[in-house]
C-alpha cells in the first residue's frame, strides 16, 4: 500500500528567475517565508489553499459506505455504554514517615546546575513528591539570570528517557559495580610497576573542582599517566588564539549591557555556546529602541538566530571571514593593510564599520566565532584591545577549565598512542569519541588495540559498544558534583532524585581508579569541608550554598592582558593568502541548535522543534545559497554527494536565503548509530568526512548530485500568513519619527463592532506581549512549553503532514533580496482574542471563553470536529490525531507534569496561558484574600525566555508590566483588521541600521 | 384496488410510533438515573480498606481534630492521608496486640506505604483543591457529610459536576463562619441564605464557574 501521507511527491523545480522577478517587483517591506511562496510555484497554492496542509489524507485505508455505518453504529452504541461505568478503585499510598517539607500536590524548588561541556547554567527545578518535571533559570545565578536555553529545558526528557543505559555490562553480561571496582584494581595494579604508562583518561572539558582533585590525585598516583580532554563543542580556535595573540591562556567574557557596537565574526554568540544564555539578557537590554539601543553587525556563511537579529549582516564564505577580519584591522590600523581587489559595497560596508567602531571606543565588542581559525580570534583580541574594549566591555580572565587544552590536538595525541601500541588502560568517562571524532583519526579501529576499556555515558552508546566495561552515568539531576559556570562562578550539583538506574558519576568512578570508591555526596562534602575548614560552621555554609545554587565570589576577576610584542608575526606566519581566495566549494560544521553535538539525539523534543533559520525537524541537510542551487541545478530535498579529502557523504540539500554562495552548511550530532530509539539514524553523520585539520571549516569539497531525493521535515510552509502585515518592523529613525507606526499599518474596527456581547472581565484580565525586537527564535520557549504542558511528540512522518504538536510555533519571515534577507522571528502561541472565532463554531462547548479572558479548552468535552481549528485565523491550535502521547512507558510518565491533563487521541489542544500557574496564584492570593500580583504568574515561555521577550501579566492592572508594555507605542495585534481582539500582541521590530550604510 | 393493509395497521402504525418515542424516552430516564445512581457515583457506598478505620471512633467519639491527620487541607490542594508514623504517634502506646492493626504495624515495620483505598476519586482532568475552599468557609462536613458518624467511609455526595455547580452557583447557600469549618453538625442560627449572603461578602466569596477553574 502506497502511503498517501508521503509528502514526497514530486513538484516542479524552483524558478529562481521567477524568485528574482517576484523581488525586482514587490514594494515597501515584502515578506516571505519560503522560496517557493515567493515563486508561487502551482504546488504551493494548492498545501496552501487546504486547511491542515497535507492533512486530509490521513485516513490511510478507504472506508465504504457500509463499513462506515457499521462504525458509526458500534462508535455509538459504545459511545453510549461508556458513559455508564465507573471508574475503577485507586489507591493512595501515603509515606510511612512523611519527609519534612513535602506536601502532596505542591511542588518544591531545587537549586543546581546543569553541566554542558563542563560549564555549568545555574537552575532551580521544580520537583513534585520527588519529581524532577520542569527545569527554570536560577535568578541569582550570573549565566542564567532566571532563564534558560532549550537545551537545559529538555534536559528533563533526557533524564527519564527509557533508552538510557540501565546496567553496568561487561562483554554482554550484567555485572554488579564491585565487579567493575576488581577489574579496574587488577587493570591499574599492572600499571602500578611503570607509573602508569599505560594509562589513560579520555574525559570532555572539565571544571569541577572536586573532579579535578580526583584527577590530581590519580596522576599523582601514576605520574606517567595521561589525562586527555575531548569535548566535541570545545572552543579550541579561542583558546589557540588568546595563545597567539596574548601569550596566555584566557577566556574571554562578553558584558553587551555596555556595548553600543558589537561586531560577530562569524560568531553565533546568541543562540550557541556556554553563555548564550547570559549573552542574550545582556543584549537584548540594549535592544530596547530609543536612545542607548545597540547595533550589531554580522558577517557569517549561514544565517544564524545572531545574524538574523543583526542591524546588519553580510553573507560571506566561513573561509573569507579571516579575510575580512584582516581588512577591518587595516582599516583601523591594527595590522598592515594587506591590498585586496574588494568590491565597493564591500568596501563601503567595512569603511562604514571602522569608523562605527573607532565611534564607540570602549564601548563596542568584536566576537570572533568559535568556529572560525585561530587567526581570527588573535585579530579579535588585537581589535578590542586597539579599540580600548578590554576591560570595559570585553573580559579576559583565567580560564575556567581546570586544564586548558586544545581539545583536538589532546583527541589526537591519544590516537597516535592508541596506534603505537602505548595505551593499556583507557577510562572514556562522560564522552562519546567514536560518534564525534573526525573520521581521519579512525578512533574506533584505533581503539580495538587497547587492552582494558571502560565507558562511562548515559547511554550504551556507539562508545560503550566497543569498551570491555560500560557503566550507566547519572543524570545530572541525579548527581553530587560542582560545576563552575562560563564565568566561573562554582555551583554545586545536587541530586533531584536518585539516580533512576544506579547510574555512577565520573566523580565516583575516578575516585574507584583511586582506590576510594565512595559516593559523590562523600566526595562533594569532603572536598569542601576541607576547602572551608578555616571558615568554621560548614554546614551552615553548606546548606546554604545548596538552598542559593552558587558560591558567592568565585566569579573570575578580570585579569589584565596585553598583546604579545610579536602577535602579529604569529598570525602572519599562520596566515594562508590561499586558503580565503575562496576558490570551489566549502563545507561548515555547525553544532546544532538541537541536537548540539549528538549528545541530545535521542531527545523527541530537541529533535522534533524545528531549527530556528531552516525549520528543518528530524534532520540535518546541506544548507545551501539559492544562487549555488540554481547553478548547481539543485532544489531542495536532492541528495547530493559530498567529497572532502577522498571521504564522501550523502545528504540532502536544503536552500536557505542568505546563505553564502559556494558554501555549504551541515549540523554535527545526526546519523547516530546507537542513540537510542529516537535518534537512531536520524540525519546523517557529518564526521564521516570531517577531518581534524579542517574540523569546522573544509575547502575545497566537491558536490555531486545523485537523481534521489530524501524527504525532510519543515514546519516552513505550514499555517502561512500570506503576505499581511504579520510582523511589522521599522528602522530606529522611522521609529523615532513615528513611534506608532506598526499601528497604522492596518486599520482596526472599532471595538463595539462585533455582534457579540461584551464580557465584563471584572476580576484580572490576562494578557502578554511579545517583543519583537529581542526575539531571536531561539526555541527556549517551545521546550519550556513542552515541558510544561505535557506536550507530546509526534515524529518526523507527522510533522511532514503538518501536525507538529508544539504549542508555540515561531515563524520565520524574509524580506529583501534572497541573497541576503532580513530575517524576523515571530513567536505565536494562542493569541486568547477577545471575540475569539474559535469559541462561536464550537458545537459542544469545548472552547468557551473565561471571565478573566482565557478562550478555555475543556478536553473533556471535546470531540474532535476541528471546527475551531477551522476557524481560527492564527492556526494555533494542535488536534491529536492520533495517541501521540506514550501511555505506557513508566519512566515518561514521571516526566509529566501532575497539574495538567494528560491528553488522549480525537482531543484538541493549544495555548492556555498555563492556566495551571494560574490558578496556583489565583487560589494563594484569594485564600489571603487580595489580588494576584504582578509577577506572581508567570507562564513557562516568559520565564524560560534568555531575551525577556514575553512578558505576561493583568491587563487590568494599570501598574503591571504588561499593562505598560501594551502602552507602547509599537504595541499592534496580529490580523487586528479581523477584530479578533487578541489578548497576545506584538511590539514590532525595530532595527538600527548604520545611516550611512542606508542608501 | 383492495387496501393492501388492513385497517388496523394504522393503529400499530401510530402505537409503534408513538411506542418507541416513549421506550426511547423512559430509556434516556432510565440512563439518567443510572448515570446518577449510587451504582455509578459510589455515593454512600462503604468503602472496605485494608484497616477498619473508624471516623466515627477517632473524630467523633475521641474528638480528634480533622487537621491531625489531614495536615495539608489549609494549605494544600490535597487534604493528605496521613503516613503511618501519624497513627503510629498514638498507637505505639493503645491498642498494640489489637490484630485489626496489625497492617498498620507491619506498614512501620516493613516501610511499605498502606494501600488506601480512594473513596472520593474525581476524573484525572479535575483539578480540586482542599485550601482555598476551607480558607472561604465551606466545611468538611458540606461535601463529606458527618464523617463523626461514619464508621467506614462513604462518599456522601455524587461529585458529579452539576453538585460542584449548585455551590459555585449559590456559595450562600452552603458557606458558614470560617471558625466553624472544620465542626461537624454545625447549624445555622436563623436563616442560612441570609447569614450566608452576609458571609460571602465578609469572606470575599466569590467562587468562579469558568471552565478553567478546575479543568486544564
Amino acid at each position: 500500500m502506497s502511503d498517501p501521507t508521503n509528502p514526497t511527491t514530486p513538484t516542479p523545480a524552483l524558478d529562481i528567475e521567477q524568485v528574482r522577478t517576484e523581488l525586482a517587483s514587490a514594494r515597501g517591506r515584502h515578506y516571505w517565508r519560503s522560496l517557493d511562496e515567493l515563486a508561487s510555484r502551482p504546488g504551493f497554492d494548492a498545501l496552501m489553499a487546504r486547511e491542515f496542509p497535507r492533512q486530509a489524507p490521513g485516513l490511510l485505508e478507504a472506508v465504504d459506505r457500509r463499513q462506515f455505518m457499521q462504525l458509526m453504529g458500534a462508535s455509538l452504541a459504545l459511545a453510549g455504554l461508556s458513559a455508564c461505568t465507573r471508574q475503577p478503585a485507586e489507591t493512595i499510598m501515603p509515606y510511612v514517615k512523611a519527609p519534612e517539607d513535602i506536601i502532596p500536590g505542591r511542588p518544591l524548588y531545587f537549586a543546581t546546575a546543569m553541566p554542558i561541556g563542563g560549564i555549568g547554567t545555574g537552575l532551580l527545578v521544580e520537583s513534585h513528591m520527588g519529581r524532577p518535571t520542569k527545569i527554570e533559570g536560577n535568578p541569582d545565578h550570573p549565566s542564567s539570570l532566571g532563564a534558560t536555553d532549550a537545551f537545559a529545558q529538555a534536559s528533563v526528557l533526557g533524564l527519564y528517557d527509557p533508552d538510557r543505559s540501565q546496567v553496568i555490562s561487561s562483554a554482554g553480561e550484567i555485572r554488579p559495580w564491585n565487579a567493575f571496582t576488581a577489574a579496574l584494581d587488577q587493570a591499574l595494579a599492572a600499571q602500578g610497576s611503570s607509573g602508569g604508562a599505560g594509562l589513560r583518561i579520555l574525559t570532555d572539558n572539565i571544571t569541577s573542582p572536586t573532579l579535578a582533585g580526583q584527577l590530581a590525585a590519580l596522576l599523582t598516583k601514576y605520574p606517567n599517566s595521561h589525562w586527555h580532554q575531548w569535548d566535541p563543542i570545545a572552543r579550541d580556535s579561542a583558546r589557540l588564539g588568546s595563545r597567539m595573540a596574548l601569550g596566555v591562556d584566557a577566556d574571554v567574557r562578553y558584558r553587551f549591557v555596555d556595548a553600543d557596537v558589537v561586531l560577530a565574526l562569524d560568531a553565533d554568540f546568541l543562540g550557541s555556546g556556554p553563555a548564550q544564555v547570559r549573552n542574550l539578557r545582556d543584549f537584548s537590554v540594549r535592544r530596547k529602541p530609543g536612545g542607548s539601543m545597540n547595533r550589531l553587525y554580522a558577517v557569517e556563511s549561514s544565517p544564524t538566530v545572531t545574524g538574523a537579529r543583526a542591524d546588519h549582516r553580510m553573507a560571506m564564505k566561513a573561509g573569507d571571514v579571516q579575510a575580512f577580519a584582516w581588512a577591518l584591522a587595516g582599516q583601523l590600523g591594527v595590522a598592515p593593510q594587506k591590498p585586496k581587489n574588494l568590491s565597493p559595497e564591500y568596501t563601503k560596508w567595512i569603511t562604514a564599520l571602522a569608523k562605527d567602531l573607532a565611534a564607540h571606543r570602549g564601548r563596542s565588542i568584536i566576537v570572533p566565532g568559535d568556529h572560525q581559525s585561530p587567526e581570527v580570534h588573535a585579530l579579535a583580541h588585537a581589535l578590542n584591545i586597539a579599540l580600548g574594549n578590554v576591560g570595559k566591555t570585553v573580559i579576559c580572565t583565567e580560564p575556567v577549565a581546570t586544564q586548558p587544552v586544545y581539545s583536538m590536538a589532546s583527541l589526537k595525541e591519544l590516537v597516535d598512542a592508541m596506534a603505537a601500541g602505548q595505551v593499556e588502560v583507557l577510562l572514556m568517562l562522560g564522552t562519546n569519541p567514536v560518534a564525534t571524532a573526525p573520521a581521519d583519526l579512525q578512533f574506533a579501529e584505533r581503539l580495538a588495540k587497547v587492552g582494558f576499556r571502560a565507558h562511562l555515558g548515559l547511554y550504551d552508546d556507539e562508545t560503550a559498544q566497543l569498551c570491555h566495561w560500560h557503566i550507566p552515568e547519572a543524570h545530572y539531576l541525579e548527581s553530587w558534583g560542582d560545576v563552575r559556570s562560563e564565568d566561573g562562578t562554582i555551583s554545586i550539583i545536587q541530586p533531584l532524585i536518585a539516580p533512576l538506574y544506579d547510574g555512577k558519576t565520573m566523580l565516583e568512578v575516578v575516585a574507584a581508579a583511586n582506590g576510594r570508591p565512595q559516593s559523590g555526596y562523600d566526595l562533594v562534602r569532603a572536598f569542601w569541608g576541607d576547602k572551608r575548614k578555616a571558615a568554621g560552621d560548614f554546614d551552615r555554609w553548606w546548606r546554604t550554598t545548596l538552598h542559593d545554587g552558587l558560591i558567592p565570589d568565585t566569579a573570575l576577576a578580570p585579569k589584565p592582558v596585553g598583546l604579545r610584542s610579536n602577535w602579529i608575526d604569529a598570525v602572519i606566519r599562520m596566515h594562508d593568502d590561499t586558503k580565503d581566495a575562496g576558490v570551489g566549494l566549502e563545507l561548515v560544521y555547525r553544532l546544532d541548535s538541537g541536537v548540539l553535538d549528538g549528545r541530545f539525539a535521542n531527545n523527541g523534543w530537541l529533535q522534533e522543534a524545528p531549527r530556528p533559520i531552516t525549520k528543518l525537524t528530524w534532520d540535518n541537510a546541506a544548507l545551501i545559497s539559492p544562487a549555488t542551487a540554481k547553478r548547481l541545478e539543485l532544489k531542495n530535498e536532492d541528495v547530493v554527494e559530498l567529497t572532502h579529502s577522498g571521504r564522501t557523504l550523502e545528504v540532502p540539500v536544503w536552500i536557505v536565503p542568505g546563505n553564502a554562495d559556494d558554501s555549504i552548511t551541515l549540523a554535527l550530532g545526526y546519523g547516530r548509530k546507537r542513540a537510542g530509539r529516537v535518534g537512531d539514524g536520524v540525519g546523517v553523520d557529518a564526521n564521516l568526512i570531517r577531518t581534524s585539520a579542517a574540523a569546522w571549516i573544509a575547502s575545497g569539497v566537491t558536490l555531486e548530485k545523485t537523481r534521489r531525493t530524501y524527504p525532510l521535515a519543515t514546519t516552513q510552509e505550514h499555517h502561512s500568513m500570506e503576505g499581511r502585515h504579520l510582523v511589522r518592523e521599522a528602522t530606529l529613525a522611522e521609529y523615532t519619527h513615528e513611534p506608532a507606526f506598526a499601528r497604522e499599518m492596518v486599520e482596526e474596527p472599532a471595538k463595539d463592532m462585533t455582534m457579540y456581547p461584551p464580557h465584563p472581565y471584572e476580576g484580572a484580565a490576562w494578557g502578554m506581549t511579545i517583543d519583537l525586537a529581542s526575539c531571536i527564535g531561539c526555541n527556549a520557549c517551545v521546550i519550556a512549553c513542552n515541558a510544561e504542558n505535557n506536550i507530546p511528540v509526534v515524529g518526523k512522518e507527522q510533522v511532514a503532514a503538518g501536525r507538529e504538536m508544539q504549542w508555540i510555533r515561531i515563524d520565520r519571515y524574509f524580506e529583501g533580496a534572497e541573497t541576503n534577507p532580513t530575517i524576523v522571528h515571530q513567536p505565536v502561541p494562542c493569541m486568547q482574542c477577545e471575540n475569539a472565532p474559535c469559541e462561536v463554531v464550537c458545537p459542544v462547548n469545548a472552547t468557551v471563553h473565561s471571565s478573566e479572558g482565557l478562550n478555555d479548552m475543556v478536553y473533556n468535552r471535546c470531540v474532535g470536529t476541528k471546527y475551531c481549528s477551522n476557524n481560527c485565523p492564527y492556526k494555533v491550535r494542535r488536534f491529536n490525531f492520533f495517541k501521540y502521547q506514550d501511555w505506557t512507558t513508566e519512566s515518561l510518565k514521571l516526566a509529566r507534569n501532575p497539574d495538567v491533563t494528560v491528553r488522549s487521541y480525537g482531543v484538541m489542544e493549544k495555548c492556555t496561558y498555563c492556566v495551571q500557574r494560574i490558578s496556583q496564584a489565583r487560589i494563594v492570593a484569594r485564600r489571603e484574600d487580595r489580588d494576584v500580583r504582578d509577577g506572581e504568574v508567570v507562564t513557562a515561555c516568559s520565564q524560560a525566555c534568555p531575551a525577556g521577550s514575553i512578558v505576561f501579566g493583568d491587563l487590568n492592572d494599570p501598574e503591571s508590566r504588561v499593562a505598560k508594555q501594551k502602552a507602547d507605542a509599537r504595541n499592534y495585534s496580529l490580523l487586528g483588521d479581523l477584530n479578533t481582539r487578541p489578548r497576545t500582541t506584538y511590539l514590532a521590530s525595530v532595527r538600527n541600521p548604520n545611516p550611512e550604510l542606508e542608501s | 384496488m383492495p387496501q393492501v393493509f388492513h385497517r388496523s395497521t394504522n393503529t400499530i402504525a401510530r402505537v409503534s410510533i408513538f411506542g418507541a418515542l416513549f421506550v426511547v424516552g423512559v430509556a434516556g430516564y432510565g440512563l439518567n438515573l443510572i448515570n446518577r445512581s449510587s451504582y455509578v457515583t459510589q455515593a454512600n457506598v462503604a468503602i472496605e480498606q485494608p484497616v477498619p478505620f473508624s471516623h466515627r471512633h477517632h473524630a467523633g467519639e475521641l474528638g480528634i481534630d480533622c487537621r491531625y491527620c489531614h495536615t495539608s487541607v489549609e494549605i494544600g490542594a490535597n487534604a493528605g492521608v496521613p503516613p503511618t508514623q501519624t497513627c503510629m504517634n498514638c498507637h505505639r502506646q493503645i491498642w498494640l496486640d489489637s490484630p485489626t492493626l496489625e497492617p498498620v504495624r507491619a506498614s512501620y515495620r516493613t516501610d511499605v506505604s498502606i494501600p488506601w483505598i480512594k473513596v472520593h476519586d474525581l476524573p484525572d482532568f479535575v483539578y480540586f483543591n482542599h485550601s482555598i475552599h476551607v480558607a472561604k468557609g465551606v466545611g468538611c462536613e458540606t461535601c463529606h457529610g458527618r464523617i463523626d458518624q461514619m464508621n467506614l467511609t462513604w462518599q456522601q455526595n455524587s461529585l458529579q459536576m452539576e453538585w460542584c455547580l449548585d455551590c459555585h452557583r449559590n456559595p450562600e447557600r452552603y458557606v458558614r463562619p470560617k471558625s466553624e469549618v472544620f465542626t461537624m453538625g454545625w447549624q445555622p442560627v436563623g436563616d442560612q441564605l441570609e447569614i450566608g449572603r452576609e458571609l460571602v461578602k465578609a469572606n470575599d466569596v466569590h467562587p468562579k464557574t469558568d471552565c478553567d477553574t478546575c479543568h486544564r
